[in-house]
């Protein structure tokens, strides 16, 4: 056991990978939240007055609320006055071609290994990149502009298409759902917006990704996407962040809408900087993800590979409504050193048929704490509603610590709900095995975590699923590269 | 190839191997043959490199180098194969995702390039053919829930993939129907060549009707307490374990 103690221990202190920062000018507002910073980010966004009625609204609910306790997290809560509520690269034009972008934004790309170039473009990938808080570069405009899609940032989605989000915009997650999305509502400065229009099957893979770039700047995006009547879209989203000390409050409020026989793919590979050995520093991420299946035969699957953040607080949720409408979510989260996660689901249930499953895999290491917490809520209309949930944690080492909490309400007598739960650790006969085919232990465990989490895995898109599996083999191994 | 002097090892203070002395050449079946808690296995998991076993004292070289200095995955890429008397299963990692990287790791040890797809693939179906195994195992999990038989023909397909210069079987007949234990030890015949060897842990004569070893040690309270050609085993069949045990503790006592 002496070896595998050591090896464990070396994957424990494996530093974060992308632990850099970019040295870029940054316009950023002082920090502190008032009704005054409100107005001025609204104005700087050149935004319609009935977005600042919004934003100062939930500004208002805000203040009367309290942050939620009820999580098995345990953080120091952010002084949410100590915040700079908006960051963007010094002068913002709008560029026209990636040779325009500052060269020192491009190299911390490459340095992730995002693939925000002419051979990604070409794979067919249209990128809206967030570096901070403003949309730097959004490629493909034109070719999904053909086909009626709207695929851009929030804040343009708001000049150019007010109607949409006047719609739409917090009819999933309202500003009053929880303090968090009172917040964000308030306070948010980007995101992404994308429309599919009836009976459009997106060609591509539309990917976003966000990197927190600047000290104390908070980051609050805002998501929207909406799946028009029989139409298709896969959505990635994917995430790091450089090194800090501080500890960085991500709240971010995704909301999808499927309507009738739309179908919505929404696939997360998360990799915030966690914190070091220690537990200090590290990202807080209290984002609020849900779906709503609007019309019958919809379908809204999640799938997410979490491996970073200090503390996480993450629910991806679906309302299924239309009558035959289903639901996936798929997770696996890996918790390492001081690493909370608190994260599952909810499935709603309330229109006839429908259908959900969750698979759900944790992997804890370290002193980490990794807790499934999901709802399962069979609404009286939901007659035949059928869910099949399957919760795995996977201990390696013996510090740290997995829970599940699964929540069942059922109030109607045809439903039919399934849940199955495992806890297993990787075992001193497994690794030895695979030693003795010839594989070193930090290899063995990695496959095993592989093994452990390919369910989850093979639900990715093709592309997304090597770098997520590169992703869970950096946080285990211990050599770096 | 295998000298093993003087080998002594213990679990949790209690020693099971007392001194072991066995040499192996090329070419050579040895067949260990002995009671329950003779240390048969231990033997095989001390080999393997095992390390809830201490060694306390002697000697194992193996092709000219201390085995007992290497880690368990280096012993492997030298060359020993050990086929577990029990399988573990490994849920999820499929049997050509786990040769494959431990096929690279082989691979690379000796100096060459990790084969590609197309011809690890190629590899793969041939070894396949050779030790008849089905084809639906292939795409199924590590053992993950294969029968007794399922799991000690996909032992023997290890084997053949990785080819071993040293393959110990820790009693792969157990828990083998007689069709079973013909396909298995048809498998390990077809392996054999001159240059490597193997040893054979059973308890039992019957499957040394299908592998014929050239030499059978009886292995007592952690000794080898007899050696000889494969009539022993025969003997062994008629007498039992009895006989040899008296024997052997009436020359402990001396």
């Amino acid at each position: 056991m002496g070896k595998d103690d050591k090896i464990i221990k070396e994957i424990q202190e494996k530093k974060y990978e992308a632990g850099f920062t970019t040295d870029i000018e940054m316009d950023v507002f002082p920090i502190g939240l008032n009704e005054d910073v409100i107005r001025a980010i609204s104005k700087k966004k050149e935004e319609p007055e009935f977005m600042l009625e919004f934003r100062l609204k939930a500004f208002e609910y805000w203040k009367t609320q309290k942050e939620p306790e009820w999580a098995l997290l345990n953080y120091e809560k952010p002084n949410f006055q100590d915040i700079s509520y908006f960051a963007s690269p010094k002068n913002t034009p709008k560029y026209n071609s990636l040779d325009e972008v500052d060269p020192e934004i491009i190299d911390t790309f490459n340095k992730l290994g995002i693939p925000l170039n002419e051979q990604k473009a070409l794979s067919g990938v249209a990128v809206d990149v967030v570096m901070d808080s403003v949309s730097v570069h959004t490629t493909f405009q034109k070719t999904l502009g053909d086909l009626g899609i709207i695929f851009c940032s929030i804040s343009e989605a708001i000049r150019e298409h007010p109607d949409l989000i006047k719609k739409y915009l917090a009819t999933v997650v309202p500003s009053r759902d929880n303090f968090y999305s009172a917040l964000n509502s308030a306070v948010f400065t980007d995101g992404s917006f994308a429309y599919i229009p009836k009976g459009v099957r997106c060609p591509m893979e539309l990917s976003t990704y966000f990197r927190i770039n600047q000290a104390n700047t908070g980051q609050f995006e805002r998501t929207l996407v909406i799946a028009d009547e029989g139409s298709y879209v896969s959505y990635l989203e994917g995430c790091t962040a450089p090194q800090r000390d501080e500890n960085q409050l991500h709240a971010a409020v995704v909301e999808l809408i499927a309507m009738k026989n739309a179908e919505i793919k929404y696939s997360t590979v998360q990799n915030w900087y966690p914190g070091n050995k220690e537990g200090l520093g590290g990202i807080y991420n209290f984002v609020t993800k849900r779906g709503i299946c609007k019309g019958d035969n919809s379908k809204i699957s999640w799938t997410q590979v979490e491996t970073g953040s200090a503390v996480t607080w993450k629910y991806p949720s679906t309302i299924l409504k239309g009558n035959h409408s289903s639901s996936e979510f798929y997770s696996v989260a890996v918790t390492n050193n001081h690493q909370q996660a608190d994260t599952g689901t909810k499935m709603v249930h309330v229109g006839r048929n429908t259908k959900s499953t969750i698979i759900s895999k944790g992997i804890s290491l370290g002193k980490s704490n990794n807790t499934y917490r999901g709802l399962v809520d069979i609404k009286k209309s939901a007659s035949n509603a059928r869910n099949y949930s399957q919760c795995d944690s996977l201990l390696i080492g013996s510090e740290c610590g997995a829970h599940t909490f699964p929540y069942i309400d059922v109030d109607n007598s045809t439903a039919i709900v399934e849940h199955e739960a495992t806890t297993s650790k990787i075992a001193e006969d497994q690794i030895f095995y695979c030693n003795q085919r010839g594989l070193d232990t930090e290899n063995a465990v990695s496959l095993i975590v592989n093994g452990f989490a390919k369910e989850v895995l093979s639900k990715l898109p093709m592309e997304f699923a090597t770098e997520a599996k590169k992703l869970l083999s950096l946080t285990l191994e211990g050599s770096v590269g | 190839m295998l000298q093993i002097i003087d080998l002594k090892a213990e679990i949790n203070g209690k020693e099971i191997l007392k001194g072991i002395n066995l040499e192996i050449k090329p070419g050579e079946v040895h067949a260990i043959m002995g009671p329950n808690g003779s240390g048969k296995s231990t033997l095989a998991s001390v080999l393997a490199g095992r390390d809830i076993f201490n060694v306390t004292g002697g000697k194992v070289i193996f092709k000219g180098k201390n085995l007992l200095d290497l880690l368990p995955e280096e012993r492997s890429r030298e060359g020993i194969f050990l086929a577990f008397q029990y399988p573990v299963e490994i849920p999820g990692v499929s049997i050509t995702n786990f040769m494959r990287a431990a096929l690279d790791q082989h691979r690379i040890h000796r100096g060459l390039k990790p084969m590609s797809a197309m011809e690890f693939l190629k590899y793969m179906k041939e070894k396949k053919a050779l030790v008849e195994m089905d084809a639906k195992l292939e795409g199924r999990a590590v053992n993950e829930g294969f029968s007794g038989g399922e799991k000690k023909k996909n032992e023997v397909f290890q084997m053949a993939m990785l080819e071993p210069d040293l393959a110990i079987l820790d009693e792969t007949d157990s828990g083998l129907d007689i069709d079973a234990l013909k396909v298995v030890a048809n498998g390990v015949n077809k392996l054999k060549t001159k240059d490597n060897a193997s040893i054979v842990i059973t308890h039992y004569q019957r499957l040394l009707d299908f592998i014929v070893p050239d030499f059978i040690h009886i292995l007592y309270d952690g000794r080898i307490v007899k050696t000889g050609g494969k009539e022993l085993a025969l003997e062994l069949e008629k007498s039992g374990y009895d006989e040899i045990k008296l024997e052997a503790d009436r020359l402990i006592k001396n």
